[in-house]
């Protein structure tokens, strides 16, 4: 532990605190009762998609395509679980069989790289 | 939650046997990474006690990952509400999408915006009701058995990290792989694919543009942008 218990407590409110702000913003921005713009509901239907590809990237985004191993453990991985599911369409499988290839990629076949 | 509990218990039983084989792809996945949570927790020196409380206070899922390391600096709150915030934006996606299913549900809406997850979002906005289940305890039950799973898997994982030790190196391949189930879970419906390429496509270029630190807001920005320029089109 490097924080003291009650630093560690501080933590975790601020972090909660930034999360809950997310969650309830559209509630709180369109409460009920109140009619949702035609505009905000067509941006309803279509960001959930939008988001698990912007959500992928992020997860990507410190990944160097220039220094070794140029991403080759992250892009063989993310074709396990996309093969996984097209295959089994098992969730767990899928994100199992992908971090277990990630992780013997990275510990023992692109070692000290 | 309900006026008489006598009269609501047989409800409550049939709206979680209706939901929890819904529920089943997140128990094995907030299970696994629960325990992957907890033991990670506890290889930096915050036993149980502390992981379960993240999780059941935080309920972060992604954004409890990226703490770890702030809990190995220096002692900086502002910084974890700020970095969470933007994590966490994606949630602004999801709150604008169950407006309409979540109206109407009173009380109720407080447990299930407070615990509104990735992969709960993506459970309740595409499964419904069967038509004897309360909506309003269908949604409860769903969001609170995903609860339970990752905080007692992150209990799981604390408990297990005491007695045992592996190398985690590439563990953190467990957060990536869910997203990207999630997104051809999503690239199944076609109307869904043009949106799902505008996601990947924007956040690419703002990766370019604005560097790896940086890259969550405006990557928002652009796709909001993006699907509003192109309404005439996507709107199918």
């Amino acid at each position: 532990m490097y924080l003291t218990p009650l630093q560690t407590l501080a933590m975790i409110l601020a972090v909660a605190l930034g999360t809950q702000l997310t969650r309830w913003l559209p509630f709180l921005l369109f409460p009920e009762g109140k009619a949702v713009p035609k505009t905000v509901t067509y941006l309803g239907k279509l960001l959930p998609a939008a988001a698990m590809g912007l959500l992928v990237v992020y997860c990507l985004r410190n990944v160097s395509l220039t220094a070794a191993p140029h991403g080759i453990p992250e892009a063989a991985a993310i074709l396990a679980v996309v093969l996984l599911h097209r295959w089994k369409g098992n969730v767990l499988l899928s994100i199992a069989g992908g971090t277990a290839l990630y992780m013997v990629l990275v510990q023992a076949v692109f070692v000290g790289m | 939650m309900g006026s008489t509990p006598s009269h609501e218990t047989p409800q409550w039983r049939t709206a979680l046997r209706a939901a929890f084989p819904h529920t089943i792809p997140v128990l094995t996945g907030y299970m696994f990474l629960g325990i992957a949570y907890g033991v990670l927790m506890n290889a930096k020196g915050y036993g149980p006690l502390w992981s379960v409380l993240m999780s059941a206070i935080a309920f972060g899922g992604s954004m409890q990952f990226v703490a770890i390391s702030l809990l190995t600096v220096a002692f900086d709150p502002v910084q974890a509400f700020l970095l969470s915030c933007m994590v966490n934006a994606r949630h602004l996606f999801y709150g604008l999408s169950m407006l309409e299913k979540y109206r109407g549900l009173g009380k109720a809406r407080i447990p299930l915006i407070y615990i509104l997850s990735d992969e709960t979002f993506s459970l309740v906005s595409t499964v419904e009701p069967p038509e004897n289940v309360d909506r309003r305890q269908f949604y409860l039950s769903i969001s609170l058995l995903d609860y339970f799973y990752w905080v007692g898997g992150t209990a799981l994982g604390g408990f297990l990290g005491d007695f045992i030790s592996f190398d985690t190196t590439g563990l953190d391949f467990a957060l990536t792989a869910p997203f990207v189930v999630l997104f051809l879970e999503q690239w199944k419906k076609k109307e869904n694919r043009p949106a799902g390429a505008i996601g990947i496509g924007a956040t690419v270029l703002c990766l370019l543009l604005f560097g790896a630190d940086n890259l969550v807001i405006p990557a928002m920005a652009v796709i909001v942008a993006i699907l509003l320029g192109g309404r005439k089109k996507l709107c199918t």
